[in-house]
């Protein structure tokens, strides 16, 4: 369904292009997410203004602009602004550089700004929007698009990928997925929403247990564990079609995970007698054994250049993190704080991993790839599992009992502003976020 | 005295046997406090309790642990006692975890308590093919209550009859 949509919007109704030239890339100075301590910058978005003031208009310009402040907001990048405040009028006043007094802007605090204008014909709808460097008095990006009405919220966020991109350099993640699982149907079945928690839809109707999603890398397919034909096996299902491969290996076949860019996977399978991380093809044949060792081998997280793995072994006693250089063969244990340790995440930077440690209670850390600085993220809410980054490595998206049944949540990768993603009935558990895929 | 020396032969044979599989299974130190087989009283328990006797008996783990305690070796010896008086029966061994884990490594290690339990019963000699073992890991709790009397019963190996 989501792909359908996403097709429509490619081929048929959204037609995208650089409005202005000239435009400098920006020195990526304004945000840096790789900062602990980051400064919300001050963002104007006045009401985006109406150009030819039809009734529709108006309602698609309110719509537009609070999807727009919503999806912005979501970062934790910027302090909005108030429109109280405002001392111009965007329905009276110009929405490009040469008409906008500057000045109005930075007399209340405002260093951001963006400006909007829409036409409605029909059901269709043309935006122009802009974001500025009030300071500099100067554009910073600006784009125009035209499409259905009903796919408002695909063009706007292009253009939050916009501003996100010319502001920190990196694409973020405004067209990136959450898979999860989720019991609102009873039984565990996989769920895929937007990243900010909207549009959920039922991916799996297995009726039986299905959990553990992990995403190719292209997005295109999910791998997940079921019990749909009676024990616990694999499925590398594709996200638009019907295809669906099964790695039915006698004993268990669980926990797959996405090579980076490459049509392969580990996943951990018992047929031998022992549990081992084995690399399969994408459609489930097995190349071979990645671990060689009596006892858990489990949960497999590539490093993003794909030369490294963590993963989850009991051999010195207690489930540790161990990471596998394939350079070398050499395997050396990562955690050494607690007994339990699993569930390792390895961030899109390549830098760190997230994990969920046992302490009495689950909380979500996070630790350099070297060991050093181990941080625990989560503190004294319930149990907080199955951490998972998103694209951009800015947020951590996983599962917490803090306010009763288990729910998704995401927080910053610093663990600051913490929120609940979404509700659904039931319980939700296992995210997993998708590659931030262009459409 | 004659009975006594045979069984004394039987055991010189036997252990070293045992413990050789033992080894090789990596997961059964011959111990000589746990008894081998069942007392007649106990054995015709067993045999009255039938089916739903076997069913109903589970075996009991620590928490993170797939090691086998005196008791479920002992448990062990019942059901080697059934179905060896029950040789058409085909089992599945089902391991379980409590909730307190994380899901994917509760998954391996209720493979794990199966799985221990299983090649318990092959040692005392059960043919291998007449045992499956399934992990539902933390899934299917017996008690869904949050303390230790109930993580205590869901962290367990469960029988079926096929």
């Amino acid at each position: 369904m989501i792909g359908i949509l996403f097709k429509i919007i490619r081929y048929a109704t959204l037609v995208f292009f650089l409005v202005f030239t000239g435009l400098c890339y920006a020195d990526y100075d304004y945000i840096d997410i790789n900062s602990p301590s980051m400064r919300k910058i001050p963002l104007a978005v006045p009401l985006f203004k109406s150009l030819s003031s039809n009734r529709t208009e108006l309602r698609v310009s309110e719509d537009a602009s609070a999807i727009l402040i919503e999806t912005l907001d979501f970062t934790g990048y910027f302090d909005i602004l108030n429109r109280k405040a405002f001392l111009s009028d965007p329905q009276k006043d110009g929405i490009t550089t040469q008409s906008i007094n500057f000045q109005n802007w930075t007399v209340i605090g405002s260093e951001l700004l963006i400006t909007g204008g829409m036409l409605v014909k029909g059901d269709t709808v043309q935006m122009e929007l802009r974001l500025f460097d009030t300071f500099k008095g100067s554009l910073v990006v600006g784009k125009r698009y035209n499409g259905g009405i009903i796919h408002q919220k695909q063009m706007i966020r292009r253009f939050c990928t916009e501003v996100i991109y010319h502001l920190t350099g990196n694409k973020g993640y405004f067209n990136s997925k959450i898979a999860f699982v989720s019991t609102s149907s009873k039984t565990k079945e996989i769920y895929i929403c937007d990243f900010d928690g909207y549009g959920s839809k039922r991916f799996t109707y297995a009726n039986s247990i299905s959990f553990f999603p992990a995403w190719s890398s292209d997005g295109n397919w999910m791998a997940y564990t079921s019990y749909k034909n009676g024990k616990p096996d694999i499925y590398i299902q594709h996200i638009t079609e019907d295809t669906v491969y099964h790695i039915n290996e006698k004993g268990m076949n669980i926990a797959p995970a996405w090579a980076p860019n490459t049509d392969a996977l580990a996943a951990t399978l018992s047929f031998s007698g022992d549990q081992e991380i084995y690399l399969l093809t994408g459609k489930g044949k097995i190349i071979k054994k990645l671990t060689d060792n009596r006892g858990i081998d489990i949960s497999p997280t590539w490093s993003p250049d794909g030369k490294k793995m963590a993963f989850v072994s009991d051999r010195e006693g207690s489930p540790q993190i161990f990471i596998k250089d394939f350079r070398t063969s050499q395997i050396n244990r990562l955690t050494f704080q607690g007994n339990y340790n699993t569930q390792p995440s390895w961030s899109p930077k390549g830098d760190k991993i997230a994990y969920t440690g046992r302490d009495g209670q689950l909380n979500i850390c996070v630790i350099g790839v070297d060991g050093k600085d181990l941080i625990q993220l989560t503190h004294g809410s319930g149990n907080n599992e199955s951490p998972t980054w998103s694209p951009d490595g800015s947020l951590i998206a996983f599962s917490s009992t803090r306010e009763g049944p288990s729910r998704i949540y995401v927080m910053t990768a610093y663990g600051t502003d913490q929120r609940r993603l979404l509700v659904l009935p039931g319980e939700q558990t296992n995210p997993k976020w998708s590659p931030e895929v262009s459409n | 005295m004659r009975k006594h020396d045979l069984k004394m032969l039987a055991l010189l044979l036997v252990v070293p046997a045992l413990v050789f599989t033992a080894s090789c299974a990596g997961q059964f130190a011959y111990d000589p406090s746990v008894k081998t087989s069942l007392s007649e009283e106990e054995a015709r328990l067993v045999a009255e309790g039938g089916e739903a006797m076997f069913v109903n008996e589970d075996i009991f783990f620590d928490f993170d642990s797939s090691a086998l305690s005196q008791e479920a070796k002992h448990t062990l010896l019942r059901k080697d006692y059934w179905m060896k008086n029950n040789t058409g029966a085909s089992v599945t061994i089902e391991g379980h975890c409590d909730e307190r884990g994380t899901n994917e490594y509760n998954l391996a290690l209720g493979e794990r308590r199966a799985v221990v339990a299983k090649n318990y019963l092959v040692n005392l000699g059960i043919n291998k093919s007449k045992i499956d073992t399934i992990s539902y890991g933390e899934e299917r709790p017996v008690d869904s209550g949050h303390d230790e009397a109930a993580w205590g019963k869901n962290r367990r190996a469960h029988f079926v009859i096929k």
